[in-house]
Parts: C-alpha cells; structure tokens; sequence
C-alpha cells in the first residue's frame, strides 16, 4: 500500500486555488451520467449530497435513521467557527490554521487545515443563505463568541443548538434537490458492505432494515460520511446508534485507517449513575469560567458537600496549575479528574464523579447573573440528576465525546479505495491529535459544501469506469459474506444480550485505552479484546429472525465491528510511543504532567492496512511536514 | 458515599403495543419489570426490559430513538395516552423514571396518526414530513451562490422569532396529541421560519402553498384549535406558528395566480 497524499506544491496561500485549477472538470452535460452514493446524511453527507445533485450529478443518501434529518451532527452545542474576522479582533485565515495546526499538536496536515480555514468564511455565507437563524446583534449583523480558549471570537452559533439548525439547513438544501428528483432517499438502511469492481469502489449493501433484505446499490463512487467511533468505549456523548460499522468494513475492503489512537475525551459530562447507563450528557465547557472544580482531601468522606469545610477540600486544578485553574485544556482537566477518582477520592453514590462548585460565583456576582448566564445548562443538570446545582455543587466527569481517527484520506478526500471518499468526523484529515472546540462542525460542512463536490469531478473525469450493474460477481459475492455473518450473528445460541457484551468492551477500552495509556495497560487490552471477542461469537443472543426489523441484530452487528476495531485502536496506542493531543502515554510526559511529544519518532500519520481475518494489520506512514507553523511544546501550566 | 436522594428501586407493570409489521395486527402486551431505578431515564427502562426479553429468547420491544439527548427527535411513545409522557417540555428520552413510583402501570403505544403507519411495536413511518419538507421547505440557493452573511442585515428580534420556530426537532409530538392528527404545528413553525427572514421572501407564497398542499395529500387533519400540539411539543413550538401559516397561506392564495 503507498499512501500518496496528493498535496500541492508551491505556497500554501495558493495551494487549493492550483489544485482546484489543476483538477480536469466534467463537462456539465456528462455530469448526469455519473451516479454517486452517498452514506450519512449529517452535516458532510448532506451538504455533499445536496452540492452534488446541484452541480448535475445523480445522488442517491443512505441513513439508518428514519430520517435524514437525524444525524448526529444535531447534537452540537456550541457553534461553527470561520475567520470572518467580524469582531475585528485580529483574526484571519492564517491564524484559523495555525489555532487548528497547533491544537491538533501538530499532527495534521497543514495544506489541509490551511484549506480548511479558507473555506470556512463561505460555510458561514451559505448557511445564512438557506436561512440559518444564527444569534444576531441589535444592528441586524451576526454575532461571535469565544469559544474553547480561542483568543478571537470566531464562533458563530445559534443558541445552544447550532448543530441542529446546520444540519436542518444542509438536510434542506437536500430536501429541495429530492423535490427535484436528483436525489433518492434511502432511510432506514444500514450499509454493510462497500463491493469493490476491478480495484475501484462501486457500490454498497445496505440491510433495509424494515425488510431485513440485503439490498444492493451500484454507483461511480461512492462516499463515507458516517461519523466516529467514540461508542467503542460503550459509555459516550455519541447517539446510541452511532458506529464504525461502516468505515470498518471499508478497511477490511482495502481502506487504511488512520490514527484510531486519537479519541477526545471532554471533562464536563453528566456523570454516570448506574450499570444501566446508556449514554452520557455533555455540558458546555463555558461552565468552567465560574465553577470551581474540587474533591474532598480526605478518601471516600462520607458527608455531604455543603457539609465539607473549605479546609477539608481540594480544588485540584488551582492547587496543580495555579496560572491556568480551572481553565486548563479539555484534555488536562479530563486526567486530573482521573487521578483523584483513582485516588479513591472521587463523590457521588458510585464515586465516579468530582464537584463542579458555584457557591463562590454565586456569592460572588450572585444567582441571578449565574442564572443568567448557565440557567439551561442548570436546568439540563438538574433535570436529568434531580439534583439542584444552585444549592449543592454539580458533579461532573469526563467521557468520549470525538474522534479524530478515521479512513486516511487524500488531500481530495479519497480513501486508499480508488473512487471511495471519506468526509467529516469518519475521515482523519484535518484535526490532527485533537480538536478544537467549534471546528467539527466547520470540517463536516466545508468537506461537503466545498471540497468533495469538487475533488470528485476531478476524480470522474480522470479515470476510466467500466459499465457496472449489481448483477456483477463483486455484489453477489459481498451479499453473500453480508448474509452469512447475519446468520452467524442469529445461529450463536447464545444468552448474552449484544449490549451486556458492548458494556464489557467499554470496560476495557476505559480502563486500558482511555485517558492514560501505559504500554502495559495496552496489552492488557489486546489480550483482553481478543478473548472478549470469542466470548461474543460463542455467547451473544439474538432473537428474531434477519427477515424482519430486528434491532437486536442491528446492534450486535455493531458490537460484532467494535470488537474488531477496538484492537486496532489498542494497538496504534502501543506502537505511538509518545503523548500528543488526545492520545497520553504516561509514559511520556513533562514533569508538569504535560503530553511529550517525539517529533524525531512520530511526526507521522500511522495508516494501518487490513491483511486478513487473524493476521496482524500493517502500519504505514505518512510523513508531516511543517513549513508554515513552527512546531512547538504546548505549555499551560 | 452519600446517599443524595431515595434510591428505592421500583417493580412496574408495562403494557405495550406489539405489533409485527406494518401489515400485522397489534395488541397491548403486559410485562412486569422489577427493579427500576428512579435515576434511569424512560429508554434505559425499556432497554432493561429487552435485555430481559432477549436473554430470555424473546424478541425485544422495537423502539425508535438516537441522541438520547433531546435533539434529534427519533424517539416518540405515547405514554399513559400523552405524547412524550406527562413531564412538560421534554422528550421521551429525557423523562426519568423518578416521575414514577412502585407499583404503577404504564402504557406505551406508538404515536398514532393515517399519515404515521407503524412499522413495528412502537416505531412509526414518519416519513410524511420528508415529503412535506420537499415540496417546499427551503430557500432555493445553490452551493456557491451566497453573498457575504453580514450583506444582509436582520434584526435580533427577527432572528430569535425565526430561530423560535426553527427550533422543531421534527419528532411528531404535535401530530399525536393533536385528536385530528394535524401536522399544522410542523408545517407552522417550518413556513414562520422562512417567512420571518428575507432569505424566505422569493418563495414565501409558493413555500405556504405548496407545503399546506403536500400536508393535505400526506392525510395530515385539520386543525380545531385544540392546542394540543403546543402542549405536548417538546419544544414549546407555540401555536402562533400555526395562525402564522393561515396567514401566509391566505395571503398567497390572494397574491399568487
């Protein structure tokens, strides 16, 4: 396998409009002559779809959901950030880049962070196009907010539902284009296999999963936009039917993946109060500007909260990091609650939890300017806990919330799968070993609005495609292994509910794989996944039959894939010997406790490619070089 | 550790819609379920129940839902006969089973409307407000065409109003609670989010009619001013939207050819 990033030479300012010009076009009239199929309709399927069937093409989306307004990208809170620079506070395209290049600690590829901040300011025109209701100002203008330790105000949002309102845009423009019969909805589908014809990809099977029939859909590329895999840790802030199911089997189909190590894990979450859990609550960050994080000194103190003298508790992260407090970075926050949660001195009725204290901000600026400021995230708090935040401190705890692993990609968002791309939160590309707050939303939506509709062009106009039909021996063979894992899965004979066995994997992975990683506790994850693995295979239940809709199947079929993955995440976390972003080795750190990098080592994307059932994956490598930001140590002690 | 509220667990009696497929007939079905906690929210419980059913061999109760957070407005139920149950302004994966207490019987029906067929159990074809949405729910602007987003300047007041009704997740709530199955509040708050904003403007005749048409060929009811809708709708969508269309809709049939 040669990974060929097919990043332009020359200026990097000037680099996307050389290669916009050097990609051959489709003349217009032969546009309609390709057919796209496009998996996932959050904010990069959506908006690739609805671009693509503007510009000529046939498209047809594919979602599980009932829906296709339904992704998960309508769960993101805070905003959408783009260098408008409106506030006139220094910002610009290239601070844009570097803010995401070093956020990503240096780990990214800067020709396409750098695109992706030049395009970032037409996302803001386009949504306000489709009627996005973004936040104004009394003069009619948009407004901007800071936004996770951003020194700008470069976040434009829509109360606490920006995702929401993006995405119903997108899901608009997509809307109008099935009006106009240029798009074929498919919902309810689940796409399990991509079918592979003379080495490029063109089609997919999807299970209806209404009919539970394996249907087949034959395309002149086809495109991944399915999100991440941060439910392989079972517990996250994903929706519950978000999986890796699809950009796994597009691995074991000859696609590399890239960088699986690299998983956020957000400090500020509802935390979890029994085995039962299903899901945990993100609450925004911004509650870290006046809260005061503490545990008490003492282990396991029985009393209750407001009972505890001030001599009696730890605010840790003022004790740790007097410069930055309570606002040190998500990732910095997120162990330091770890550490005292191990220390046997973590609160709450399972111990899984550390205050969040706004007694001092309240006799400070008092309840109601508290109220004004957090009152819905209060309100979220203490409808979901029944506990009131305005009298005993919140309790809080870090869990998954994004991954910036995913497919490896090329600078034109095409996979190492001729004719198969990858877009938004599936693909690796753009945020390095970290996320930065508010730029989710922004990649989905300039890789859809911006990049693939023309890079695929590039792609058609290029290469010679064959006439295909889903009657090829490639379809009857992928419906086959489609079928018979489904049998596999229904045949077990097992007594073990699908979820019971994705809770056990969730245990190891966060433990072993979660935000302190050691070479040994990696191990013990990669023996531990293995035999789990074969437990599930020998003891998962599922009832019903594959003819019908059957949602105990669907989810062990995912579990079945997270099994898998979950291997190879433990492992490109043990081959990358250093600590950067959200990958921390303990082994590698700075005496403040900070991620040490080893730029000499792994300056690198680590691309794995899938050789067979039981053979271990090759990793590859993609060199990063930095030509425009200088590398550097981040400090925030 | 502390002990922060009752954590008693709970025995309750579950009857339930079953129903095969689309083309089945259904039936209530009774479960009883032990050891419920209050901290669990209304779909942790159903899922301990089909965890239950399905290491019993059973198949499992088929439920729509997602993000689990409020958003994404998949999960639905009619609860007691009240869509997303009784607590005010939520969804149903945002009630918690400390609205209970030991010993109670819940039912759960999927939501009902001729334009809602089930699918399974409790999962509805929702798919009626796709088409809707298709015949005219949007601004017609291609990718690429926008102009600068601060060449057009809209009052904050206009856009939290617009934002006000933008704010629909699309769950079918108001169409359920509604004794005539309406879709008026859906279609309300999507035609008052377009007609408040001058993107909107170009379309706006042709957006009412052709959305309030698409709704009566989906077999959508009429609205009575039950206001039903406003309060079940987890989003507080307010029933102004609908007065909002009739006014739209009455202006373009006067305006329009």
């Amino acid at each position: 396998m040669k990974l060929d990033s097919k990043v332009p030479s020359g200026p990097i300012e000037k680099s996307w409009d050389k290669h916009r010009f050097e990609l051959k076009l489709v003349n217009p009239a032969n546009k309609r002559k390709f057919k796209v199929l496009v998996v996932g309709t959050g904010l990069a399927g959506a908006s690739a779809a609805a671009t693509m069937a503007e510009l000529g093409y046939q498209v047809e989306t594919f979602c599980v959901q009932d829906s296709a307004r339904r992704a998960h990208s309508i769960a993101a809170q805070g905003g959408v950030n783009a260098a408008k620079n409106y506030p006139n506070d220094g910002d610009s395209i290239w601070r844009l880049f570097y803010d995401t290049v070093k956020g990503g600690d240096f780990r990214a590829r800067e020709q396409n962070v750098y695109r992706l901040a030049q395009v970032s300011n037409n996302i803001i025109d386009q949504c306000v196009a489709q009627g996005v209701p973004f936040a104004r100002e009394y003069g009619g203008t948009l407004s901007n907010r800071s936004f996770g330790g951003a020194q700008v105000s470069r976040t434009f949002y829509a109360r606490g539902q920006t995702g929401q309102q993006l995405l119903l845009g997108a899901y608009s423009s997509l809307m109008r284009q099935v009006g106009l019969g240029t798009v074929k909805l498919h919902t309810r589908r689940e796409m399990l296999d991509v079918v592979v014809v003379d080495g490029q990809a063109r089609g997919i099977v999807c299970r209806n999963l209404v009919t539970g029939e394996s249907e087949t859909y034959w395309g002149d590329a086809v495109v991944l936009a399915t999100g991440g895999y941060g439910n392989v840790y079972y517990l996250s802030t994903n929706a519950n039917g978000s999986n890796v199911t699809a950009t796994w089997r597009a691995h074991k189909r000859g696609a590399a993946f890239a960088n699986p190590c690299y998983t956020q894990i957000h400090p500020t979450c509802v935390p979890v109060t029994g085995e039962y859990q299903s899901k945990l609550t993100l609450m925004s960050e911004s509650l870290r500007n006046d809260g005061r994080v503490w545990v008490p000194k003492k282990k396991a103190d029985p009393r209750n909260p407001q009972d505890i003298p001030e001599e009696d508790r730890d605010y840790y992260l003022e004790r740790k990091y007097p410069a930055f407090g309570n606002l040190v970075p998500r990732d910095i926050a997120s162990r330091a609650a770890k550490q005292m949660i191990d220390e046997d001195r973590g609160v709450g009725s399972t111990g899984l939890s550390v205050y969040l204290d706004f007694k001092d901000a309240i006799a400070r600026i008092g309840e109601p300017k508290v109220r004004e400021k957090y009152g819905n995230l209060f309100d979220m708090y203490h409808h979901i806990t029944a506990e009131n935040p305005y009298e005993r401190p919140m309790r809080i705890y870090p869990a998954v919330h994004y991954t910036m692993g995913g497919l490896w990609v090329d600078y034109n968002l095409m996979t190492t799968i001729p004719g198969l791309f990858c877009l938004g939160e599936a693909n690796f590309s753009d945020h390095g070993a970290n996320r930065l707050g508010a730029s989710a939303l922004m990649q989905g939506l300039a890789d859809g609005y911006f990049v693939l509709p023309y890079t695929i062009g590039g792609y058609f106009a290029g290469t010679k495609l064959a006439k295909v039909t889903t009657g090829h021996d490639a379809f009857k063979e992928a419906v086959s292994s489609v079928n018979a894992r489904t049998q596999r899965l229904l045949k077990t004979g097992g007594k073990t509910s699908p979820s019971a066995l994705h809770r056990k994997l969730g245990h190891i992975m966060w433990d072993n794989v979660g935000m302190g990683r050691t070479a040994k506790s990696l191990n013990t994850a990669l023996s531990e996944i293995p035999a789990l693995r074969e437990e599930f295979w020998k003891s998962v239940a599922v009832t019903g039959s594959g003819e019908e809709f059957n949602q105990t199947l669907e989810r062990a079929g995912r579990v079945a894939d997270f099994l898998e993955f979950g291997e190879l995440l433990a492992k490109d976390a043990l081959t990358r010997e250093e600590s950067c972003g959200g990958h921390f080795r303990e082994e590698h750190q700075t005496p403040d406790g900070e991620a040490k990098r080893d730029d000499d080592k792994f300056c690198h994307v680590a691309a794995w490619e899938y050789k067979g059932e039981g053979k271990p994956s090759e990793r590859h490598v993609e060199t990063l070089t930095f030509d425009n930001v200088h590398i550097a140590q981040r400090n925030y002690a | 550790m502390e002990q922060i509220m009752d954590n008693k667990l709970m025995n309750l009696t579950l009857k339930i819609w079953r129903q095969k497929d689309a083309a089945a007939e259904g039936e209530l079905k009774s479960y009883a379920l032990t050891g419920v906690s209050p901290d669990m929210s209304f779909l942790e419980m159903l899922d301990v129940l089909n965890e239950q059913l399905v290491a019993k061999g059973d198949d499992a109760v088929a439920f729509d839902h997602d993000c689990r957070e409020g958003i994404c407005g998949m999960c639905s139920l009619m609860i007691d006969g009240q869509a997303h149950g009784p607590e005010k302004a939520v969804t149903t994966c945002q009630l918690h089973m400390r609205q209970y207490k030991d010993g109670d019987t819940i039912t759960i029906e999927p939501f009902r409307a001729k334009a809602f067929p089930v699918v399974r159990d409790l999962c509805v074809d929702r798919s009626a407000f796709d088409r809707i949405q298709q015949a005219g729910g949007f601004c017609s602007v291609n990718t690429g065409n926008a102009v600068d987003a601060n060449s057009m300047l809209i009052s904050h007041d206009t856009a939290e109003k617009s934002m006000d009704a933008a704010a629909c997740i699309g769950c079918g709530a108001c169409v359920a609670a509604c004794p005539n199955a309406s879709a008026m509040l859906f279609v309300g708050a999507k035609v008052s989010q377009y007609a408040l904003l001058p993107q909107g403007q170009p379309e706006r005749e042709k957006r009412a009619l052709a959305m309030r048409a698409a709704m009566d060929a989906e077999g959508f009811g009429h609205c009575t001013n039950e206001y039903e809708c406003e309060a079940a709708c987890p989003k507080e969508i307010k029933i102004s939207n609908i007065a909002r269309l009739n006014r739209e809709y009455f202006r373009a049939t006067l305006i329009s050819e």
